[in-house]
Order: structure tokens, then C-alpha cells, then sequence
């Protein structure tokens, strides 16, 4: 059987990194954003003050965000492994990532109220695991905050309040619609993760999904290509702008999946990401450990 | 830029209008749900339990001419017991809806921090009130932290839990934006209405499949 003896302290800086470092790709697409604003406006002041955070919590290794929100584990692992060895190791980390101030204490039962203190608990941390044919182990993590999953929606396709069918105009329709709603109440400029199809569980959770893909990646799907690209375009033309305070810049990409639905089902789920999106990915490759 | 020393005046606050970039010095105090609950129940209605007295000693000054920051801070102990705050962005502050208005007038809050806005009882407590809300950078947590030089005190925190305790905090260069201010206007408003009206420009031109 294949063991990893240093796996805990590998997560633990694994998380430490999603906590305080945010990856290239959405730093550029911040940047960029900031140069499309004009200086002193409302707009341009909350980007460079975006700016300014991740440069302290890179410098400091502090959090970009005092919500470190759900700390979801998405473990790809070679044949002949312990699945249950590497869960133990991964809510360990957590637990120590807790004491070391890059989680917050942010699980709380949701029966009594009360907090458990290591962010461990029922369904704390979210972990799944998926076996692969490679020899490598891949451990991705996302820290989503709160204030953005709750604009999350679903809908059920057609829908004649909002004159959407069961098509990809109707797709287009209400995850417009979404990010609308939404305004800046995600911590906006937003990262839009859009499932068609699927029941309602899965769709939720390919939707979510799409925010470990890179900024700037094309989708492979013509068709959800096109999907995105007009999506972007048109939700960049709300005018609600970084944390609603009206801009050019609304969202900084929108990524779309499809995956197959019953007949008599048409989801489509949006999975609304703050402009902090807090991914990471640790490889373990022949033994040597890389987090990128 | 507008600078403003806490406390505050109603006069000063008059100056203020949606769309102000501000940068706040002084001390203010955290609130977040299990806070707001509190206040509302124990002192805005209800008889306060004598228990309470001396946490209502520190809350009636702290809170009259003062802002509350709607904010669960990451918080560091040092081995001399002082606080620190380490990651410290505003929480989102429509929670507290049920309850910001009547707080606002109960203790005369001149300003309440936080980020998504509030709606039309704190919109209406704001005029009637002399007060006005103000948005922070929602996840700029790190950065809004190096503006907390110093924890003055912390109280409640032994039973609503860290994140949810009162924090009072001396602030330097604070920046927020007023997005709510005390002539009835609110940002948020004015930018759904736009956003409204696009949208379904927008969906108009969506072909048909």
C-alpha cells in the first residue's frame, strides 16, 4: 500500500497557501480589471485596495479573507492507497491550520448553534475522493466564503416568469438573471460557474467545480465556449461593478459545464465565486511534493 | 477623500453623500448577529438584566456618535495576552436588517461599516437618525486588518464565540465608501435600478435558437 508520512504537513501548507496567496491567474484578471476603470472612481479605489490585500496577505501570510468559508478537498489518488489514512491526514491539517489563524473557526452545527472550534464536524471539511490511473496523487483544495454562496441559484428550465426555455437561450437567461440578483453581495467582481443539466445535487456541484479552472482557459465545447464568452460579455454590461458600486467590471470570467439530465429535468445551477477565488492544487509526483 | 475622526457629529454627517470615498480614524466596535440579537433584545426593548450593567457601561459611549464595523475578525493572542487582528473585512450586513435601525436610534450611531448594503428600515433610520452606511472592501481582510492598530478591549466574546464578539478597535485611515447616506439616497438602490433596466435590455437581445 502506498503511504504519504509527510501528507499533513503538505495540506497544512497547501491550505496556508489558498488561505494568504492567490493564484496568477486571477491577480491579472484583477489587474486588468483595475486598468478598465476609470482613476478615482469608486471602482478603480475598490481593485487597487484588492491589489493592495493580496500583496499584504502574500507578504504577511495572513488571509486574504477572515471568511476562510467551506474547505473543500478534491483528493485524485492512484490505485492502492488508504483513503481513510489520507482523510485523517487532511482533517488534521485542517485543525492545525485552524490554531495557526489561516482558517477561521467556521463550522458551527447547525442544530445548536454552536461552533466547533477546528472547523471539523458534520460534513467539515467536504472531502471526495476519486480514484485515477495515473501514479500521482493530486489534493485541490477551494476555500469558498460564505457571502458568495449564498447568491448561488438554481433554476428549473422552462421558467415563464423569466421567458426561459429549454435551450441554450434559456441557459443564457437566467445565469444572466443570476448574476443580476446577485448585484455585489458576493464580493464582486465575480467568477461565474454555470452547470447545465445534471438532478439538482450534481448540477450544484459541476457548477462549483468550474471555479478550479484557470481564468484564461478555453472550454474544449464550442458550444459552452460561445456560452461564456457571451456571458461575460453581457454580464460585464450590468453595470453593478466591483462590490456593486457600479463599473465596467462586474465579473472576471464565466466557466460553463453541461452534463446529461433526465428528460423530464432541465437544471440549470450557478455557482457564484467572490473575486477571491482560493484554489490550490497539491501534487505528489514520485514522491516529491509541489503545490502550484 | 474625506477624513473623518470618530466620533462624529450630525453636522458632519450631513456632509456626507453616496459615493464618498472616506477614510476613517478613531475608535469604533464590532458587531456581527449573535451582537445585534443582543442589543436589540436586552436594550433596545426588554429590561436589561443586572448582569449586564457593565457591559452597557462601555456600550453606551462606545456606540453614541460612534460607528459599529459589521465584522468576524481573525484574531491572534500574543504570549503578553494583547490581541491582534490578523484578517478583519466586513461581513455581509443585510443580516442585521431586523435589527440596525432601531439600534441606530436606541444608542445614536452615527455610521454602520459593512459590505451588500442594508435596506429600507436602516435606509429610513439613517435619515431620520443622522446616520449613514458605509461599504468596505468585501475579502480585503488582510489589508483593512493593518488599519486596526490596536485592540482596546473585548467583551462578549466568552459567550458568542470569537468571531462574534464585541471588538473595540483604534482605527488609522480606515478606507469605506458611503453607500448609504442620511438624504435618503442609497448606491445600492440607484445601481439595481440600472442593472434592472439593462438586464432586460439585455435579454431582448438574445436571439431566438
Amino acid at each position: 500500500m502506498k503511504q504519504y508520512p509527510l501528507l499533513q504537513q503538505w495540506v497544512l501548507e497547501l491550505i496556508r497557501r489558498a488561505s494568504t496567496d492567490l493564484p496568477e491567474d486571477v491577480v491579472a484578471a484583477l489587474a486588468r480589471a483595475r486598468e478598465s476603470e476609470p482613476d478615482r472612481s469608486a471602482a478603480h479605489s475598490v481593485l487597487t485596495a484588492i491589489l493592495r490585500n493580496i500583496e499584504i496577505a502574500r507578504e504577511k501570510s495572513t488571509p486574504l479573507c477572515q471568511d476562510t468559508g467551506t474547505n473543500i478537498f478534491l483528493i485524485d489518488h492512484p490505485t492502492g492507497v488508504s483513503t481513510r489514512a489520507i482523510a485523517a491526514d487532511i482533517r488534521a491539517a485542517v485543525e492545525v491550520a485552524t490554531q495557526e489563524s489561516y482558517l477561521r473557526p467556521n463550522s458551527v452545527n447547525s442544530l445548536t448553534g454552536t461552533n466547533t472550534g477546528t472547523n471539523i464536524g458534520q460534513g467539515h471539511p467536504y472531502l471526495h475522493f476519486c480514484e485515477w490511473d495515473r501514479d500521482d496523487l493530486r489534493i485541490r483544495v477551494m476555500l469558498k466564503g460564505g457571502g458568495c454562496e449564498n447568491m448561488g441559484a438554481q433554476y428549473s428550465l422552462p421558467s415563464q416568469k423569466l421567458g426561459a426555455g429549454r435551450d441554450l437561450r434559456g441557459v443564457e437567461i437566467v445565469a444572466l438573471h443570476a448574476i443580476n440578483q446577485a448585484q455585489g453581495k458576493g464580493c464582486g467582481p465575480g467568477i461565474i460557474g454555470v452547470c447545465v443539466g445534471g438532478d439538482r445535487a450534481a448540477s450544484y456541484m459541476a457548477a462549483k467545480e468550474q471555479h478550479f479552472r484557470k481564468l484564461d482557459d478555453t472550454n474544449p465545447v464550442p458550444e459552452l465556449a460561445a456560452l461564456e464568452d457571451r456571458l461575460y460579455d453581457k454580464a460585464n454590461r450590468l453595470g453593478i461593478g466591483p462590490m456593486g458600486f457600479g463599473g465596467k467590471t462586474t465579473t472576471l470570467a464565466v466557466k460553463a459545464t453541461a452534463i446529461n439530465r433526465l428528460p423530464a429535468s432541465f437544471f440549470v445551477s450557478v455557482s457564484y465565486m467572490c473575486w477571491e477565488c482560493r484554489r490550490r492544487d497539491l501534487w505528489i509526483r514520485n514522491g516529491e511534493m509541489t503545490i502550484e | 477623500m474625506n477624513k473623518i475622526q470618530l466620533p462624529i457629529s450630525a453636522d458632519k454627517i450631513e456632509t456626507l453623500h453616496v459615493g464618498d470615498l472616506v477614510s476613517i480614524d478613531g475608535v469604533m466596535v464590532t458587531a456581527r448577529d449573535a451582537a445585534h440579537k443582543y442589543l436589540f433584545e436586552n436594550y433596545v426593548h426588554g429590561t436589561l438584566p443586572a448582569e449586564e450593567k457593565p457591559y452597557a457601561d462601555k456600550l453606551y459611549p462606545l456606540l453614541k456618535d460612534g460607528f459599529i464595523y459589521h465584522c468576524g475578525p481573525i484574531v491572534r493572542q500574543d504570549d503578553q495576552g494583547h490581541w491582534h487582528f490578523v484578517a478583519a473585512g466586513p461581513t455581509t450586513s443585510i443580516r442585521e436588517e431586523p435589527y440596525q435601525g432601531e439600534i441606530i436610534e436606541h444608542f445614536g450611531v452615527r455610521g454602520v461599516i459593512g459590505k451588500g448594503g442594508m435596506g429600507e428600515k436602516t435606509l429610513e433610520a439613517c435619515r431620520h437618525s443622522k446616520a449613514v452606511y458605509l461599504h468596505a472592501v468585501g475579502g480585503a481582510a488582510s489589508l483593512l486588518a493593518s488599519h486596526v492598530k490596536e485592540v482596546i478591549d473585548v467583551f462578549k466574546h466568552d459567550v458568542f464565540g470569537l468571531p462574534e464578539g464585541f471588538w473595540v478597535i483604534r482605527v488609522e485611515d480606515f478606507p469605506a465608501v458611503v453607500t448609504i447616506d442620511c438624504h435618503g439616497e442609497s448606491l445600492h438602490r440607484a445601481v439595481q435600478d440600472n442593472s434592472d433596466a439593462q438586464f432586460a435590455r439585455l435579454v431582448d437581445e438574445i436571439p431566438d435558437d
